[in-house]
Formats: C-alpha cells, structure tokens, sequence
C-alpha cells in the first residue's frame, strides 16, 4: 500500500499533464467519432479534463477562484448536454439514427 | 420681397405651375381643361413681363436694367453662381415675344389639339418650354442661361417626337436633339474659354472686364470663345453646317413649329450673340464668320425652299433662311437691326405656320401643296393673314418684314464690318424667299382646286383664326417700332426709330458709315423691285401657267434635282460623317469592348470566382471539420504562445 508521502510526490504538473491527456482524448473523440452521443461524452471529458487543470491550481496556490470556476463549468456543462441530447433525440426520431452528418441539416 | 421680384416670379412660375398642373394629370384627354389651364398660364406670365417692361421703361436710358437675384446656385471658393435674372433692353424685347406669341399659339393649340389622344402632355411640354425659354432669356450670366438652352432643347425634342409611335417622327425627334448636343458642346467650350480668361461668368462682369482693344488673328480668347458660343448658335438656331434638324424638326404639331420652330427657341443662338455683342466686336474675324455663315445659310436654304413640295418645309426652310439674315446682321454688327428681324420674323413666321397649322387641319393632315390649291374660298380667314404674312416676308413696302429686312440689307452694306458681297447675297436670297412665298400661297390658296373629292376643307374654329388675326396685324404695324430714318424723314410727323433708341444703349456698337439717303433709297429699290419680280414670276409660273414650271425645271436640268434634293446634305452627312462614326464605333466595339474590356473583366471575375470556390468547400457544413478548424487554431495559439 503506497504510503501518504508518495501521494505527496505528485506535483502540479502530473495533475496538468493528466488533464492535457484527458483533454486530447476528448478533443479526438469530438474529432473522430460520428456518434453524437459518444461525441458529447467526450466534450465532457473535454470539460472535465479543464476542470481537473483548475482545482489542481487552486490546490496548489491556495486560491479558491479555480473551485469557484469549476461550479460554473458544471453548470455550463449540464445544460450543455441538456440541449445536446435534446437535439440528438430530434435526429433520432426524424432519421432513425443519430449520426453527426445529420447535423448538418440543421442549417437555417 | 420686392415687386420686381415677384414680377420675376410670376413670369416663370406661372408657366411652370402650368407644367406641373397638366404634367401630374398627364393621362386627360379633356383638351380644352388642360389648354385652358396651360393658356391661363401662359397669358399671366405675358402679363407679368408687360408689367416688368413698363418697371423699365420708366427708368432713364443708361440705368434700364433690373435684377433680382433668388437664391445662390452654387458657391465653389471664389466663384459663386446665383440663381439670378436681369431684364433690360434687349431680354425685354425677347419676355414679350416669347410669352405674347406663346399666348397665342398655346390658344391656337386648344383647336388644334381638340382631337388629340393626350392634349395635357402636349400642354404640359408647351408650358415646360416657355418656363425654359424664359429662363434662356433672363438668365443674368451664362450658366442660368446654359440650363435654359438645354431645357428648350429637352422641350423641342420632346415635342418634335410627340407622336413617337410613328418611327420617322421619334428619329427627327432624336436627330434635333443629337445635332443640338453637338452645337451645345461648343456652347459650353466657350463658357469654359470665357471663365478660364474673365474669372466670371455673369454678363455684367464679363463686359466690364473685357479689353477696350479689338483682338487680331484667330487664336486669341475672345475670337475663340466667340467662334465656339457660333457654334452652339449654329446648332440652335439651325445655321450651316447643323441646320439640317430644323427641316426634320416639321415633324412635330404645326403649333409647335410655330412657337419652338420659328419663333422664338431658333432665335436662341441670336439672341446669345446679341447679349454677348460687347464681347463679339472685339473679335472682327470671328463676326466675319458670322456674318458669312449667316448670309451663305440665307441664300442657300432660300434656293432649297424654292423646289420643295411640303407646306411646312418650305416655311422650315425659310425660317433657316430668315435665321441667316438675322446672323448676317449680328455678324456685321448690326445687333439692333438682327433683334429686330427676330421680332417681326417671330411675328410673321408664327403667323405663316399657325396658318399652315390651320390649313393642314382643314385638309385632314395633308401636307403636299400639290393637293391643295383655291383654298381661298373656303379658308378666308386663314387665308386674309396668311397674304398679310406673305406681304411681310416678301418685304412689302411699309410691312414689318420689310422694315427689318432693309435694315439688314442696308446696314451689311453700309457697316465697316460688311461688305456689299454680303449685300448682294441678300438681295439674291431675298428674291429667292420672294419667289418660294408667292409658289406657296399660288399652290396652296390661289389657282384651281387640286383637293382631292373625299376631302371637304372648312374654315378653323375661332381659337384657332383669333390668334391668326392678331399675329396678322402685329405683322403689319410691327415694323413700325423701327422705322428707317430715311423713311421716317418723309412721313408726317417725322416717326423715329424707337426700336434703334430702346435698344442702343444695351449693345455694342461698330462703326456704320453715314451712307447717303440717296443710296440707300437705291438699294432700298433694287431690294424690293427684285423681289416684286420674282413674286411676279412665281405668280405666273403657278398660277397663270402652270406648266411653265415643269419646263424651267427642266431647263435647269441637274441643278434642279441638287435643290429638289435639297443638295444632298443629309445623304453626305449620312455617308461621310454619321456612318464612319457608326462604322468606327462598331470596330471599337468588336475590338476594344469585347476584346480587351471584356476579356479583362472576365479575368478578374474568373480570379475571383476561383478563390471563393476554393473557400467555399471550407464552409460544407460538417460540424466536425468546423471542430477540426477550432482545434487546428487552438494548437497554432498554443504554438504561437509557447514557441514563437
């Protein structure tokens, strides 16, 4: 069992550079995949992987703007899914199929 | 505001309110609503000039001149434009004529309009030209009167094209208007030349600065700027070589020919030279181009009119001519005596075409003379002041005509500026006009009827006789404003030339030798008896044998069928100048438009088109690749900020 001191090893930049990963397998999921909802899951990483680059900022500054931010970005990003998967249930019931290039149908 | 100005107001609001009347209701046909209306207009506009001219009669000699500037047209650093207006000696002769005879023939139009399918139009545009016209004449500097020379232009083409669904009559309609541009061009040269020399361009300022010694030789300023102010005279008042509009111009309703094409818009071109006459004295070469132009169009168009067959042409042709005496007085420096030519050639020749207006009328728009003939009987109103107009133009003794044209004849053999060449051009051109009138009033009202059965000619109603009656009288006492000296000196009572003195002190002057009476009484003969022979040969030719002319015709073989086809100047122009110009611009079209302007534009839109279409496959769409495009410009940031 890995004792307190070797948790207390781990500095900002193992919190930064797990967040920049977790951030680019979002971003290449948003990039790659075709399914929308696999695509908003990984915004969410996207989101979450910022948030992780705050509280480990604020943890490691003593400032609590960055666990003040995290609430908004929480916020943004439940509603964020909320209108996302409104939308992709709309595809859904017109195309059978919630595939991204249906999105593009959604122009005015 | 003052009571001139409001005089001035009234003098060319009313026509124009008049316009705007008949103009906004243009789809009436009521004629007599809209000619009423349109002569109301036109008769209170006479009143309020009548009321300005006794304003200037009643100041003295050297001060008659009255202003009233409306507003600042335009003020550009030093140089300012107003909307101004001056009537003196010589714009008062001109407000008269132009809104007294234009009185008359905006009434003679209600009965000769009665049938038409748009009289309100037709009144519309006669009232549009008066309210132009007078701005030609009143104008207090060359850009006031610049508008109205283009306006009356605008008028007369619209009105020489008023029935444009007749093909012939659009393109005389654009001929007039296009021979017009050419001498306007050259208006606006001189005004150019004028304001590059003088730093001006109102009449007052213009003469006061110019030089007190003539100029010599021909490239100078002032004979330039004259010679190029000719030029749009020769355009508007139809003189060699751009007169061949005005014979076209016949086109249009008879009215209109006898207000726009006899009376007063040709007489423009006159009345400039005369407003300018300080500025042509100093130019001798130029007045002798004048003097020239004018005495050659006299004779020229005269011989034209003697061979033609249409009523109204041979009037047209004789205004060309009549123009040209009064151009050869301006070019001798006998201002006063060219004004007075142009009053009482506006009176007669109005008179003329009114009643070949109301001949035409009567014969159902027939026009050959061929086809009428004792007209006398039927027509005798028309008949009685149209003898009255032809006794003036042939110069009757004591006629109005008369008193004008050997003043003319006189002065352009008596002035230093003439010559008696000059003189005897315009003798021979008299006699000329002589034999072509009496040729018309034979064929036309004397002799035997050549009417056709189905037509039965009548006499005019009286809107139409009342103003032939009174241009009928003004053509015989006219001329007795400017009676010759060496007439006068015989009558009882000893009459002066009151037109002499009204005018003397707004013109300029060159020096006239004091010839004898007696010779001017000699030529004063020889004028007259030539012209008595030729009516007298006319006379027997068309009415006493009539087939005498066919033989003299004949006789004169090849020369006969140059004037019958009035010298084939139309057919030259065609050749030599309008079709290279059309020939020239369709090669300019071919080569330069399509080949190197369309070709260039096609490029830059073909340039153009490429570059969006390769943009345009950025914007598909695809959320995915707009997601690509973010993080692609998030990762150059991030580049940028950590490297660069």
């Amino acid at each position: 069992m890995p004792s307190i001191e070797s948790l207390n090893q781990i500095g900002l930049n193992h919190y930064l550079a797990l967040s920049a990963i977790i951030f680019s397998f979002g971003m290449i999921g948003v990039l790659m995949r075709k399914n929308v909802i696999v695509m908003l899951m990984s915004i969410e990483l996207m989101l979450n992987a910022v948030n992780l680059s705050f509280i480990a900022f604020s943890n490691f500054t003593a400032n609590l703007n960055g666990q003040i931010m995290v609430f908004f970005v929480m916020t943004i990003a439940a509603a964020e899914a909320g209108v996302g998967l409104a939308i992709a249930v709309m595809i859904y019931k017109k195309f059978k199929e919630i595939n991204i290039r249906y999105f593009e149908q959604l122009r005015g | 505001m003052d009571q001139n100005s409001l005089l001035f107001a009234i003098l060319l609001g009313a026509p124009l309110v008049g316009f705007f009347i008949n103009g906004l209701n243009f789809r009436s046909h009521n004629s007599k609503l809209s000619g009423s209306i349109a002569t109301g207009a036109a008769i209170i506009s006479f009143i309020a000039a009548a009321l300005l001219v006794k304003e200037l009669i009643h100041l003295p000699p050297e001060a008659r001149q009255i202003k009233s500037s409306f507003f600042s047209w335009m003020a550009v650093g030093d140089f300012s434009v107003d909307a101004a207006f001056l009537v003196d000696a010589i714009s008062a002769i001109m407000i008269l004529v132009i809104t007294g005879v234009g009185s008359l023939i905006h009434l003679f139009s209600v009965g000769y309009m009665a049938h038409d399918e748009k009289p309100a139009k037709y009144f519309a545009y006669l009232n549009l030209f008066l309210f132009n016209m007078l701005l030609l004449v009143l104008g207090d500097n060359l850009l006031v009167m610049f508008v109205g020379w283009e306006g009356v232009g605008l008028c007369s083409y619209l009105l020489i094209g008023f029935w444009y669904t007749d093909p012939a009559k659009a393109a005389a309609g654009m001929k007039a208007f296009i021979t017009n541009r050419i001498g306007d061009a050259g208006f606006l040269i001189g005004i150019f030349i004028l304001f590059l020399t003088f730093g001006t361009v109102t009449f007052t300022d213009l003469l006061s600065r110019l030089p007190s010694v003539a100029e010599v030789g021909w490239t100078g300023p002032i004979t330039l700027a004259s010679l190029a102010l000719f030029i749009g005279a020769t355009g508007k008042s139809a003189q060699m070589p751009l007169y061949v509009w005005l014979p076209d111009a016949m086109a249009g309703p008879t009215p209109v020919s006898a207000l726009i094409h006899a009376a007063t818009m040709v007489t423009a071109g006159v009345y400039m030279i005369v407003r300018l006459s300080g500025l042509f004295v100093l130019a001798p070469n130029a007045m002798l181009v004048v003097a020239c132009v004018g005495a050659f169009t006299a004779l020229f168009a005269a011989t034209i009119g003697l061979t033609q067959w249409d009523i109204k042409k041979v009037l047209a042709y004789s205004t060309v001519s009549q123009l040209g005496y009064m151009f050869l007085a301006a070019g001798v420096g006998a201002f006063g005596a060219a004004m007075f030519h142009l009053m009482t050639h506006a009176f007669f020749k109005a008179l003329m075409f009114l009643g070949s207006g109301s001949v035409i009328h009567a014969m159902h728009e027939e026009q050959d003379i061929r086809k009428m003939g004792g007209l006398r009987k039927q027509m005798p109103i028309t008949h009685a002041t149209f003898f009255v107009g032809w006794l003036a133009i042939i110069g009757f003794p004591m006629l109005s005509g008369f008193m004008s044209k050997d003043e003319i004849l006189w002065k352009s053999y008596s002035s230093s500026a003439g010559h008696p060449l000059l003189w005897f051009v315009g003798v021979v051109a008299a006699a000329c006009t002589s034999f072509y009138m009496t040729r018309l009033m034979a064929l036309t009202f004397w002799g035997g009827s050549r009417v056709p059965k189905e037509t039965h000619p009548h006499e005019s109603p009286p809107t139409m006789t009342i103003p032939l009656i009174v241009l009928g009288i003004l053509s015989l006492v006219g001329g007795w404003i400017g009676i010759p000296h060496v007439i006068g000196a015989l009558i009882p009572g000893h009459p002066e030339n009151y037109l002499e003195h009204w005018l003397a002190p707004a013109l300029a002057t060159v020096p006239m030798e004091e010839g004898s009476s007696i010779l001017e009484f000699s030529l004063m003969g020889i004028s007259v008896s030539l012209a008595a022979i030729a009516a007298w040969f006319a006379f027997d030719f068309y009415v006493v044998h009539p087939e005498r002319p066919k033989a003299v015709a004949a006789w004169f073989g090849r020369f006969y069928e140059a004037v019958s086809n009035k010298y084939w100047v139309d057919e030259i122009y065609q050749a030599r100048i309008i079709q290279p110009i059309v020939d020239g611009s369709k090669a300019l079209w071919a080569y330069v438009d399509v080949g190197f302007v369309d070709r260039l534009t096609y490029f830059a839109s073909d340039v153009v088109l490429g570059a969006g279409g390769m943009l345009r496959s950025m914007q598909n769409g695809r959320t995915q690749q707009y997601a690509l495009y973010i993080a692609l410009g998030l990762a150059i940031t991030i580049y940028w900020v950590l490297v660069g």
